[in-house]
């Protein structure tokens, strides 16, 4: 009954957060695009949280430079359990463009990631459905 | 009273993007700021190096996804005069379209994000909504929203038809009637005035004195604007205002951008009404010939460099970019001084930080080392202290 319930609200309330860790800043201001009042993801609970340890969801864009490796795997660290990682972009995926010596390919290859969107940057709409589609992963499994 | 020194970054709420200040207050007022830049270094300027010409507009556009065209155009320039190539005039008049166009969503994702930070979410929702109908016309005529791939080495890529044209004309006669609206709210708005009038104070000499460009260098009343002390593309042919304001401080900051983008939907109607007919590319060999050649554009930050070194294959030799946002970044830690802590996002918010931009130039010299070790030392005594008080809790 209370998993049920606890279960429940986290499908209704997903706090995101959001990182980038190297990426050129489309995908950043795709995914603020999605949370704007043309698609509105607040109507599906999504809310942008400022700190780590309030939030359920990673959303990270970029291909993981160097200098931020250290500080994603520490974001990741801080954000309770569960938790749930979305790469956002083809950078972040696998660093596509940006293979070179400082950056690492991809989100995954630092830290655990469950969902992928893919698109350079993904449109806000691709984004939403990211979310939906873990969200209802959850709500399944 | 003591000195105490914050970190703040590279994650935090206030800042969309990895930066990273060191800010050394007394009480509430900040007497020092140092910065920190790089977080987002990827090589671009390296990987260039191993890519062909036209792969490189392409990674060039990806410098920065905001002001993107400009990149694009810059680079498209540097390789057009190597080659000596003449551009089409159909295609420098689109070339310059799409480069207001992209002005004008780029200011009004600043006011947004400039509203936010001041707690004046409304504005936000506001600028953004209606920022989507620039992207919507973007989308339209290049095919994507944010980076286009419009431009191509010799011209652009897609010719504009009549009905894009109409709908061009549409978006900007409903933004001009909203625009009357965040005029309005910039110059008279209590929340906006109290929290930017007097703030982030950089007088005209200092502006001149660190290099500042683009808006930050107009608020500070100097006339300076590439496109029209070099213009380039179509700006010589199409008339225009630069705005500037006396009050050298984040709110003429502002004013300097809300007008800007007035002046920035005249120019596309005098763009849509006036174009040329005929090619709008024409064909690029691809070998450049040895050379070097320098660009310079306009951004919606501020004055953007290309340089290049062209070695006779296809692949240049060296691709060296100045983003506006370097250029500025000394302002800010100048601009920090003196002001509140609780004031410090408002002034970092108002030269409209890049990072993404900026962070390809990772300073190369022996200042590296130890600067990032003095990072580092920082964040590990950070980290230690905060994981301690985790461990007594
Ligand atoms: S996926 Fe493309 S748009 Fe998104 S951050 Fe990476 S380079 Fe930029």
């Amino acid at each position: 009954m209370l998993e049920n319930l606890v279960k429940w609200s986290r499908i209704k309330s997903p706090w995101v957060i959001h990182f980038n860790s190297g990426g050129c800043n489309g995908c950043d201001i795709e995914i603020l695009a999605a949370l704007m009042p043309r698609l509105d993801a607040e109507r599906f609970g999504v809310l942008l949280q400022g700190s780590p340890r309030h939030s359920d969801v990673l959303v990270c864009t970029g291909a993981v430079t160097e200098q931020m490796k250290d500080r994603l795997i520490r974001i990741y660290e801080q954000t309770p359990e569960p938790k749930f990682v979305i790469a956002c972009g083809t950078c972040a995926i696998t660093g596509a463009m940006f293979e070179s010596y400082n950056t690492h390919g991809g989100i995954d290859k630092v830290i655990p990631v469950n969902a992928y969107v893919p698109g350079c940057p993904p449109k806000p709409e691709a984004i939403l459905d990211g979310v939906v589609k873990l969200l209802t992963s959850l709500k399944e499994g | 009273m003591a000195e105490v020194t914050i970190p703040i970054g590279p994650q935090h709420p206030a800042l969309k993007e990895p930066e990273r200040f060191l800010v050394t207050v007394e009480g509430e007022t900040v007497v020092g700021a140092d910065i920190r830049i790089g977080h987002m270094h990827r090589g671009i300027e390296k990987l260039a190096e191993h890519r062909t010409y036209i792969q490189n507009l392409y990674l060039t556009e990806r410098i920065c996804g905001i002001c993107s065209f400009t990149h694009t155009t810059n680079f498209s320039q540097v390789t057009e005069e190597a080659l000596g190539l003449e551009v089409p005039k159909r295609g420098l008049y689109l070339r310059t379209l799409v480069n207001e166009l992209e002005r004008i969503h780029s200011h009004l994702l600043w006011l947004g994000v400039a509203g936010h930070e001041m707690g004046f979410d409304t504005l936000f929702m506001y600028s953004w909504d209606d920022r989507e109908i620039v992207q919507d016309i973007l989308e339209n005529m290049t095919g994507n929203r944010v980076n286009y791939a419009y431009n191509a080495i010799g011209g652009v890529r897609r010719d504009i038809s009549d009905s894009q044209a109409q709908e061009v004309l549409r978006g900007m006669d409903a933004i001009e009637e909203r625009m009357k609206y965040y005029v309005n709210v910039a110059l008279n708005e209590k929340t906006i005035l109290k929290r930017t009038q007097g703030i982030g104070v950089l007088k005209t000499e200092d502006a001149k004195r660190l290099c500042a460009v683009g808006p930050l260098l107009r608020a500070s009343n100097v006339k300076d604007d590439v496109r029209r002390d070099d213009p380039y593309a179509a700006y010589g042919e199409i008339p225009f205002d630069v705005i500037t304001a006396d009050t050298c401080d984040v709110h003429g900051q502002v004013v300097v951008r809300a007008l800007e983008v007035v002046e920035s939907l005249k120019m596309c109607r005098h763009i849509i009404k006036n174009l040329p007919t005929g090619d709008i590319r024409v064909k690029a060999p691809r070998k450049v010939p040895p050379g070097e050649t320098i660009s310079h554009t306009e951004a919606p930050r501020g004055e953007d460099i290309h340089y290049l070194k062209s070695n006779g294959t296809d692949k240049p030799e060296r691709l060296k970019v100045r983003a506006p946002t370097l250029a500025n970044i000394l302002s800010v830690a100048h601009m920090l001084k003196g002001i509140y802590i609780a004031d410090i996002p408002m002034v970092v918010a108002g030269i409209d930080p890049c990072m993404a931009c900026m962070d390809r130039v990772l300073i190369v010299d022996k200042d590296k080392e130890t600067s990032q070790m003095v990072e580092m030392d920082v964040l590990r005594k950070f980290g230690n202290e905060w994981y301690e008080k985790e461990a007594h809790r």
